[in-house]
């Protein structure tokens, strides 16, 4: 166990924000499923009585007759949010005079940094790129992330949940956007962060950097394993499998989909359940090219003369 | 004295002279300073004591502040930072448990980096020859000069850290549902804005640090489709290094004096002006979609009215 390698990655400057990060998510995720967990329950109550759903103010937080519903925001919002600026600024000054931003030797074409790593918050994209082609980890990932966000409010037609925390009421959408912004962006920050070394190489928290390690690692591809050759089949076979991929996945996410969510299945329009089932089959299928690089040493699925997945 | 002169001048006719009128003229004016300034002396003390009605202060402040709810409510009103806010909010709203604050501590945020962001300008020149030693001089020669790159470089950190738990709250919400959808997707744009923003500050120290960091992420743009010289049919279209994308954004076929430039004018001027005007329009939204989102009462699932088709 190499701690003063550990101790090197975790106090760099421009790794503390990652690192602090983790510990806040823990807890606004506490935060957020306290509170949601006692708005469960006061659905379950509501559910049950009839009467009381009609009398109650449906907030976990206690009201009772006579108090005012609405308050005045100066001061009551106003001092929150001087409070929150005064905090903020405490905290960024203290981490300023603490720490320095960091500043290497000057820049220098012909002296190549390794690792050479991209800003923390990118690291989940070039993480992405030990496992697809740059024109996807670095152009049509990204695009999709952002265009995935983007159609988010249009294809959840669930009305339920809007404006309190809940779980039980909304279990798919939060449990998707807890796997795509845990697993597939934060998990994959960290792992950038703290698991890859020189060569963009695995190191195991506690394993020292070893500059001069060689891993001997044959990758192949799909149609390789299939003893396909020619370039025609190759090209052809890919397609079959990526679009198998879709079909297949597609049938047992519709499944699932339908029995476990007839009410959003009922509400949603062909065209933003044909959206939502892309990008959910596209968010899955990264992990899954993952699994297929790091169990059976597959590089590419689908190679063609112009583009290889 | 006015009788006096009077008298001289029936008396003695033309000869009263010039001299003597003077002279009873000054003796009034004399006389007129000891008797009518400390009466106004003793007028502006009264006045003093209640400087709010001077008016200066009226020219100022359009309303009294005594602790009536007319004037709390004036007070946000009427002040151009605060008329953001409603005059009232929801008593839950100002919850911290609800929001996080995280949109504020946001906007405090971008407010910190444009104050510590405009003070480094007065001593960084975007050029390769002069840019790493201005780094070097604001650390070691101009006062408070580390600390100044410190704060702006922690803020821009947290900043991005704040845009995520903010989206993240957002989302476990519900927030983004009718009729809020496209409030989320000015969102996405400012988060995407607020990574670029960081991501071109990123080269500006002109360290080792930086050069890899954007030479990694904007070799990456070489394997746009269609438009980067790498990327799936870029060759087709005839890209080459010196005219697709990458070309476009680093101003040359390597990370160089114009990439600094080019990455100057991004970070300080364009990108700013740009998130700005979407900062505008998502403010302005969150007040004309209907406030702040909750916390709203739980909606039971018996309720939902299925709209029909």
């Amino acid at each position: 166990m190499d701690w003063r390698q550990l101790w090197e990655i975790a106090s760099a400057p421009d790794n503390i924000p990652i690192v602090g990060l983790i510990p806040l998510l823990i807890f606004y995720i506490y935060l957020a499923w306290k509170q949601a967990k006692a708005n469960d329950e006061l659905i379950a109550e509501l559910e049950t009585s009839p009467a009381m759903a009609k009398t109650h103010h449906r907030k976990s937080w206690p009201f009772r007759p006579g108090w005012q519903k609405e308050v005045h925001v100066w001061p009551f919002l106003l001092r929150m949010e001087f409070l929150a600026a005064i905090i903020v600024s405490a905290i960024l000054m203290v981490w300023s005079i603490t720490l320095s931003a960091p500043l290497e030797e000057p820049s220098n074409p012909n002296l190549t940094m390794n690792p050479a790593k991209a800003p923390w918050y990118f690291l989940g994209l070039q993480e992405m790129l030990v496992y697809f082609d740059p024109w996807i980890a670095g152009v049509v990932m990204p695009t999709l992330i952002i265009v995935g966000l983007m159609v988010i409010p249009y294809i959840d037609t669930n009305p339920l949940g809007s404006g309190y925390y809940t779980w039980k009421q909304r279990k798919f959408s939060i449990g998707t956007f807890l796997f795509g912004f845990l697993f597939l962006w934060v998990a994959m920050i960290i792992i950038g962060t703290f698991i890859r070394g020189p060569g963009w190489q695995w190191f195991w928290p506690g394993q020292t950097w070893d500059h001069n390690r060689l891993i001997y690692e044959v990758n192949r591809d799909l149609p390789d394993i299939f003893g396909i050759t020619s370039n025609l089949a190759k090209a052809i076979f890919g397609a079959v499998v990526v679009g198998g991929y879709y079909l297949a996945g597609g049938f047992i996410a519709h499944a699932l989909f339908r029995r476990y969510n007839p009410k959003d299945y009922q509400r949603l329009s062909l065209l933003q359940y044909s959206i939502m089932m892309f990008f959910l089959l596209t968010m899955v299928a990264l992990p899954a090219k993952m699994l297929l690089r790091l169990l059976w040493h597959i590089k590419y699925v689908w190679i063609t003369p112009w583009f290889n997945v | 004295m006015a009788e006096d002169n009077k008298n001289g001048k029936n008396g003695n006719g033309a000869r009263v002279g010039l001299l003597e009128r003077v002279k009873a003229g000054v003796k009034e004016d004399v006389q007129s300073l000891k008797t009518d300034m400390p009466a106004k002396a003793k007028e502006q003390i009264e006045h003093l004591k209640d400087p709010t009605k001077t008016q200066v202060y009226t020219s100022i402040f359009r309303h009294k502040h005594d602790d009536t709810p007319r004037n709390r409510a004036l007070g946000v009103l009427s002040n151009v930072f605060l008329h953001l806010h409603p005059a009232k909010i929801n008593r839950d709203a100002v919850r911290y448990s609800y929001t996080w604050g995280m949109g504020g501590i946001t906007f405090y945020l971008f407010i910190v980096l444009t104050f510590t962001g405009v003070l480094l300008m007065f001593y960084y020149h975007p050029s390769k020859v002069q840019a790493f030693r201005d780094v070097l001089y604001l650390e070691h020669d101009v006062p408070f000069g580390k600390l100044l790159r410190n704060m702006h470089r922690w803020a821009a950190h947290l900043m991005v850290i704040a845009v995520w738990l903010h989206m993240f709250r957002v989302f476990l919400t519900g927030s983004y549902k009718k009729p809020r959808e496209f409030n989320w997707n000015v969102g996405v744009i400012l988060l995407v804005l607020t990574l670029l923003l960081s991501f071109t500050g990123y080269l500006l120290p002109d360290d080792q640090l930086g050069f890899w960091a954007v030479t990694v992420g904007t070799n990456m743009a070489r394997a746009t489709p269609l438009l980067g010289h790498e990327g799936p049919f870029g060759h087709q279209l005839g890209m080459t290094p010196y005219n697709d994308i990458r070309f476009g954004l680093l101003g040359g076929s390597i990370v160089d004096a114009n990439a600094l430039l080019r990455s100057y004018i991004w970070h300080c001027i364009g990108i700013p002006i740009v998130a700005s005007i979407f900062m505008i329009v998502h403010f302005w939204r969150v007040r004309k979609d209907g406030g702040i989102s909750g916390p709203a009462p739980v909606m039971l699932a018996s309720e939902v009215k299925e709209p029909k088709k």
